[in-house]
């Protein structure tokens, strides 16, 4: 799914990703590891096509419509409410049974009482849970996740173990995390940064 | 018509947050109404229409500037841009909808500022009313342009006139010579190339503003 050779990013003479080799298999589980500043986020954002190498080849064999991208910012707007959010993106990725599928995913997430409360209303943990709904909106086939546990509580990383157990296997899945251990069972391989 | 509606969609999300928020449309009729009324004291009795006219396109041209500085802060706020440039419509189309929004906050602005300056100043006639509308087309397509550019570097506040006030010159060359001269047809044609021409512009060269 995706494959990328000798991918480097440097911003001026600053290098923030080393150069590197990465090939991540079609509806593998792959985990990102690394210490903070190891170039994660810039790893996952170029496989999301948000930043380019500035050395180096990357293929991702998804495009935009098949993409569900997770980044350390909700990318929601905060004075919308979470169906006023959701609406538009499954407008602009062209979800069928739109309203359907918002609901389904808010219910999920533990977001239907507070569907229709803005967004600035919300805790880091709920927004974190309506980011994670903004990115499986369209049943993406490659889901890039940048430290989706960050701000959810207990009963949301729980919630979030059930989803990413349902979806590996089935569909690509990278996930970057200082919490390797809690992925352990559903990887099926480790990246780790320097 | 999913272009169509793309924009639909991402116009009316902004007059939306604008209708939640009030940070745009508040700042630019106090900032209009204000101007226009500094002007009216501190321009002298015997200056004439022609000096009234020229002031006119000065607070026009600042007001469509304080609300171009405003117009991407709920997209950089959260990171909502990567969510929208991910998104798997036409990119243009967010520029669009973002001009539109803009083209409405500064309509609206007008909607009081122009009654005022017939109060303090001169009449406008439909000539002037079109040279407003055409001006203000061209102004927020590339204005948004601009803006989009200016938000991804840091100094937002200092780079966005640098970027637009140059590129906004031949407008107010075009609305204060369609509201003073004799052949104002003529004006008005030129503001309607401009309007074309950098409409096409901005609009095929967002993609490009926004990813890397």
């Amino acid at each position: 799914m995706i494959r990328g050779r000798g991918l480097e990013k440097r911003y001026g003479r600053k290098r923030v990703l080393p150069a590197m080799d990465v090939a991540v298999p079609e509806r593998g589980f792959t985990v990102v590891t690394g210490p903070n500043g190891s170039g994660k986020t810039t790893l996952l954002r170029m496989f999301a096509g948000l930043t380019a190498p500035t050395r180096g080849e990357l293929v991702v064999g998804a495009d935009r419509s098949q993409l569900g991208y997770l980044a350390h910012e909700p990318l929601v707007y905060r004075e919308l409410t979470a169906v006023e959010n959701l609406d538009l993106y499954g407008r602009l990725y062209r979800v069928s049974e739109r309203r359907e599928r918002i609901g389904m995913l808010l219910e999920r997430f533990s977001l239907w009482e507070s569907r229709n409360e803005r967004v600035s209303t919300y805790s880091r943990g709920m927004t974190q849970r309506l980011a994670l709904c903004r990115a499986l909106l369209h049943d993406p086939e490659l889901l890039v996740l940048d430290e989706p546990y960050s701000a959810l509580d207990e009963a949301g990383a729980a919630l979030l173990d059930r989803e990413l157990q349902a979806l590996s296997g089935i569909r690509t899945v990278v996930v970057a995390t200082h919490e390797p251990a809690r992925l352990a069972a559903l990887a099926t391989q480790e990246l780790a940064l320097a | 018509m999913t272009y169509l509606a793309d924009v639909v969609a991402l116009t009316r999300k902004d007059l939306r947050v604008e209708l939640r928020g009030r940070d745009t449309l508040p700042a630019m009729l106090i900032f209009v109404l204000s101007t226009l009324v500094v002007f009216h004291f501190a321009l002298p009795d015997a200056s004439g229409d022609t000096a009234a006219y020229g002031l006119l396109w000065v607070a026009i041209v600042f007001t469509a500037l304080l609300g171009l500085a405003r117009a991407w802060i709920p997209e950089q706020e959260h990171g909502v841009l990567d969510g929208l440039v991910l998104a798997p419509c036409d990119r243009s189309a967010i520029w669009l909808g973002k001009t539109l929004a803009t083209l409405a906050f500064l309509l609206a602005s007008q909607a009081v500022a122009l009654p005022a300056f017939v109060l303090f100043f001169e009449p406008l006639d439909t000539t002037a009313l079109a040279a407003v509308l055409l001006a203000d087309i061209g102004i927020c397509a590339v204005g948004s342009l601009m803006s989009a550019m200016a938000a991804a570097g840091r100094s937002r506040e200092v780079l966005l006139p640098l970027l637009v006030l140059p590129l906004a010159i031949p407008l107010i060359v075009g609305g204060v010579g369609a509201a003073v001269s004799e052949d104002g047809q003529r004006f008005l044609l030129f503001l309607l190339l401009y309007d074309a021409v950098f409409a096409v512009l901005s609009w095929a060269s967002f993609e490009y503003v926004v990813t890397e």
